[in-house]
C-alpha cells in the first residue's frame, strides 16, 4: 500500500543506478540513520551501548570485510581474526610513534597495514581454491597470533604482553576506552562504519564488484573474458583485510580498551565473523549488519533468558547450555534459511510490495 | 652470516652431535603424526562419502574420549563403557544424518561446513553439560593399555619410548588396515567407494545414500573414539583438546581431502617436521612455532600440487 515503486519514473542513468532507487527506501534509510545517530545515543544507557551497539557495529564492519572476500569474491577465509589483530597492533604502534596525530587518522591508517599483510597471505589464493584455501588462510591466522604474542616490539615491551589503553581525544573530548564516554565512542564508531559501508556499497556495485562476482562464479571463465585474476583476487584480499583491520583497531581503542592476543584468535574472532557473514547472507552488505547483530545479541539473550523466567542456573551450566543453544540455533538457521537473514529481508520486501492485495 | 649459520648449519650439527636426541625427537614426531593421521582419516572418510568438510571431527575425538571417561566415573566397567561409547557414536552418526545432513542436502559446501562448526559447538556444550567441564584422566590401565617406557641404547645414548605411544602406533596401523580391508573387500565398502566416486551414479544402481552416510559417520566416530583414547592417554581429556582439530587441517590439505594414504603420509610428514622444527629451529625465534609451522609446510607442498599430495586432480571446465 505504502511501498510501491509505481509512478517513480527514472529519467536519467544517474537515478537508475542509484543505491536506493525507490523513494521509500531512501526515506527508510534516512530514518534509520537518524535513529542510529540521534535517538540511540540519547536513549540507550551505557550498558546497551557497550555490550550491544558498539560491538555489533564493529563486528558488522569486520563482517562486511569478510563478505567482500567470501561473499563477493568467493575466496573462503578463516583468517579474519588475524587481520583484525594486525589493525589493532599497528594502530597501537602508530599511536606510540606519532602521538600527536589524530586517533581517527590512526584507526583509518592502520587498516592499510592489515591490507598489506592481507595481500601477502592472499597470494596462495592464486593457486589454491575452495577448502584448501580456507585451511591455507589459517596459516596467516596462526602465524599472526604467534607474532602478536612473541614479538615484544609490537606491544611496546609491556609487562602484560598486551595492548593497553591509550588516552586520545577528538575535538577536545576524551574518546578512547577507558577514558571516553560510551555515547561518544558509539557516535565515532557509527560514523566510521557508515562511511566505510557507503564506500563498500559503491565498490561492490561498480567495476571491481562485478569483477569479483565473476571470479566467484567461475574464475576460469572470468579470466577468459579478460579479468586479471591476480589483481582482482589480491584487491579483494586487500580491501577485505582493510575493513577487518579498521574493525580490529576500533575494537581495541573504542570498545575494549586493552586487548590480549586471545581477542583475535580463531574461536573469538574468525569463526564468529564467518557465522555472521553466513547467517546474514553471503554477498549482502545489509546481511552483514543483521548477522553481526544476531551473533552479538544471541549469547546475551541466552544468558539473560533464565533469570527473565525467574529461575537461576549455575554459571558453568549456563555456559554449557549457551554453547549448545548457539550451536543448535546455527544449524537450525542454516536449515531453515541457508541464504541468510538478508534473503528473509528480501522476501519481506517482495511481500510488502504486493501487500495488502497479493495476486 | 651469523644468522645463516644458526639457521642452516647449527641445527644439523646439533643433530649429528647427539643422534640419540635426534631419534627421540623423530619418534615424538612420529607418534604425534600417527595421531594427526587418525584425525585426518576421520575427515577424509566423511569428505569422500558425503563431500562434507567435517570440522567437528576433532570435537568428536574429545567427545568420544570424554564420554568414555565420564561413563567410567559414573561406575560403569571400562569395557562396558567402551561398548556404550561405540553405541553413542552410532546414535551421533544417525542423529547427524537425520537432523543436519538430510535437510541440508544439495546446499553449497560452505553451508555444510558452517553446520559442522555449529555441530562442534553443540557437542562441546553437550559433553561438558553431561560430564562436567573439568579435565579428566584417561582410564588407560582399566582398558588394558600398557604404561611405562622402554629404553633403547642407541649411538652412545638412550632413546626412551613410551609403551602407550607404541600401542598408539600399533593401533593406528591396525585401524587403517581394518578400514582398508573394509573398504576393499566388503559389500558396504564397495558401496562406500561408489558413493565417493559419484553420488548420482551410486544412487542409480540402488545404493541408499542416507544409509551410507550413517555408516561413514559411524566409522569416523569409531576412528575418533580410538584417537580420543590414545590422545587422552598422553594428556588430560578436556575440550582444550579442540585445538587438536586444527592440527589435523594442514595434514588434510597436505595429503589431499580425498585420499586415505594421503592422510597417513601427510600426518607423518607434518608430525615429524613439526617436532623437528620446534626442537631445532624453534629456540631461534622464541619457541611455540608448532602452531603455524605445519600450515607453512602444507602451503609449500600445495604450491606445487594444489590438490594435495594424493588428492584427485582438479579438472575445471568452463
Amino acid at each position: 500500500m505504502f511501498y510501491r515503486e509505481a509512478g517513480q519514473f527514472k529519467t536519467d542513468y544517474r537515478s537508475d543506478m542509484a543505491v536506493f532507487p525507490i523513494l521509500q527506501d531512501r526515506i527508510a534509510i534516512g530514518a534509520i540513520l537518524a535513529l542510529m545517530f540521534i535517538v540511540v545515543p540519547l536513549v540507550a544507557n551505557d550498558f546497551w551501548l557497550n555490550t550491544i551497539f558498539i560491538p555489533t557495529l564493529i563486528f558488522s564492519l569486520a563482517a562486511i570485510g569478510l563478505n567482500i572476500l567470501t561473499g563477493y569474491c568467493g575466496q573462503l577465509s578463516l583468517g579474519t581474526g588475524g587481520f583484525m589483530g594486525v589493525g589493532a597492533y599497528s594502530c597501537y604502534k602508530l599511536t606510540s610513534i606519532f602521538p600527536d596525530v589524530n586517533i581517527i587518522i590512526h584507526i583509518l591508517a592502520s587498516g592499510f597495514f592489515a591490507a598489506g599483510v592481507g595481500v601477502i597471505f592472499g597470494i596462495p589464493s592464486l593457486r589454491i581454491k575452495g577448502f584448501y584455501l580456507a585451511v591455507a588462510t589459517l596459516a596467516s591466522q596462526f602465524f599472526l597470533e604467534w607474532s602478536f604474542g612473541r614479538i615484544p616490539w609490537l606491544y611496546n615491551y609491556n609487562d602484560s604482553g598486551a595492548i593497553d589503553g591509550v588516552n586520545r581525544s577528538l575535538f577536545g573530548i576524551a574518546l578512547t576506552e577507558p577514558y571516553g564516554t560510551p555515547a561518544f565512542q558509539y557516535l565515532v564508531v557509527l560514523s566510521i562504519v557508515v562511511f566505510l559501508t557507503w564506500i563498500a556499497s559503491n565498490l561492490v556495485r561498480g567495476r571491481y564488484g562485478r569483477a569479483w562476482m565473476a571470479v566467484r562464479d567461475m574464475d576460469i571463465a572470468a579470466e577468459l573474458i579478460g579479468i586479471k585474476l591476480l589483481r582482482t583476487k589480491l584487491l579483494a584480499f586487500a580491501i577485505s583485510s582493510y575493513y577487518a583491520g579498521v574493525a580490529g583497531a576500533m575494537m581495541v581503542f573504542l570498545s575494549l580498551g586493552s586487548a590480549e592476543v586471545e581477542v583475535f584468535d580463531i574461536f573469538n574472532a574468525s569463526f564468529p565473523i564467518l557465522f555472521m557473514v553466513i547467517i546474514g547472507g553471503l554477498g549482502s552488505l545489509i546481511g552483514s549488519f543483521m548477522g553481526a547483530a544476531f551473533i552479538t545479541v544471541l549469547p546475551i539473550l541466552i544468558r539473560g533468558a533464565p533469570s527473565l523466567f525467574g529461575f537461576e542456573i549455575h554459571a558453568a551450566t549456563g555456559e554449557h547450555v549457551q554453547l549448545m543453544m548457539v550451536g543448535g540455533l546455527i544449524i537450525f538457521f542454516l536449515i531453515v534459511e541457508p541464504h541468510g537473514l538478508a534473503r528473509l529481508w528480501q522476501i519481506a520486501k517482495q511481500k510488502l510490495r504486493l501487500w495488502p492485495f497479493p495476486y | 652470516m651469523e644468522l645463516a649459520h644458526k639457521i642452516f648449519v647449527a641445527p644439523f650439527w646439533e643433530m649429528s652431535g647427539a643422534p640419540d636426541l635426534f631419534l627421540q625427537v623423530l619418534w615424538e614426531g612420529f607418534v604425534a603424526g600417527t595421531l594427526y593421521s587418525l584425525i585426518a582419516l576421520g575427515f577424509v572418510l566423511i569428505f569422500k562419502a558425503s563431500g562434507v568438510f567435517n570440522f567437528a571431527q576433532g570435537i568428536m575425538v574429545v567427545f568420544g574420549a570424554l564420554s568414555l571417561v565420564g561413563l567410567h566415573q559414573l561406575g560403569v566397567p571400562a569395557w562396558v563403557a567402551l561398548a556404550l561409547c561405540i553405541g553413542i557414536m552410532f546414535v551421533l552418526a544417525w542423529t547427524v544424518e537425520r537432523v543436519v545432513l538430510r535437510p541440508l542436502v544439495n546446499q553449497p559446501d560452505i553451508i555444510l561446513f558452517m553446520a559442522t562448526i555449529g555441530l562442534s559447538s553443540f557437542l562441546i556444550g553437550l559433553g561438558e553439560f553431561i560430564f562436567g567441564g573439568e579435565p579428566k584422566t584417561m582410564i588407560t590401565a582399566e582398558l588394558g593399555l600398557p604404561s611405562g617406557a622402554i629404553d633403547f641404547a642407541v649411538a652412545g645414548g638412550f632413546v626412551s619410548l613410551q609403551k602407550i605411544d607404541i600401542a598408539a602406533a600399533v593401533m593406528s596401523a591396525v585401524l587403517v588396515t581394518v578400514l582398508a580391508v573394509f573398504f576393499h573387500k566388503t559389500r558396504i565398502g564397495r558401496a562406500l567407494r561408489a558413493v565417493a566416486d559419484d553420488h548420482q551414479a551410486a544412487m542409480s544402481v540402488g545404493i541408499t545414500l542416507q544409509q551410507i552416510w550413517v555408516i561413514v559417520w559411524f566409522a569416523a566416530g569409531i576412528v575418533a573414539l580410538a584417537t580420543g583414547i590414545m590422545w587422552g592417554a598422553r594428556s588430560d581429556v578436556s575440550f582444550a583438546l579442540e585445538i587438536v582439530a586444527l592440527k589435523a587441517l594442514p595434514v588434510l590439505i597436505l595429503g589431499g581431502f580425498t585420499s586415505i594414504p594421503g592422510a597417513i603420509v601427510g600426518g607423518l610428514i607434518i608430525g615429524i617436521t613439526e617436532k623437528l622444527a620446534e626442537f631445532y629451529w624453534g629456540p631461534l625465534v622464541g619457541g611455540s612455532i608448532e602452531t603455524w609451522i605445519p600450515y607453512f609446510i602444507a602451503l609449500l607442498f600445495l604450491w606445487f600440487r594444489p590438490q594435495g599430495l594424493f588428492g584427485e586432480k582438479i579438472i575445471e571446465r568452463v
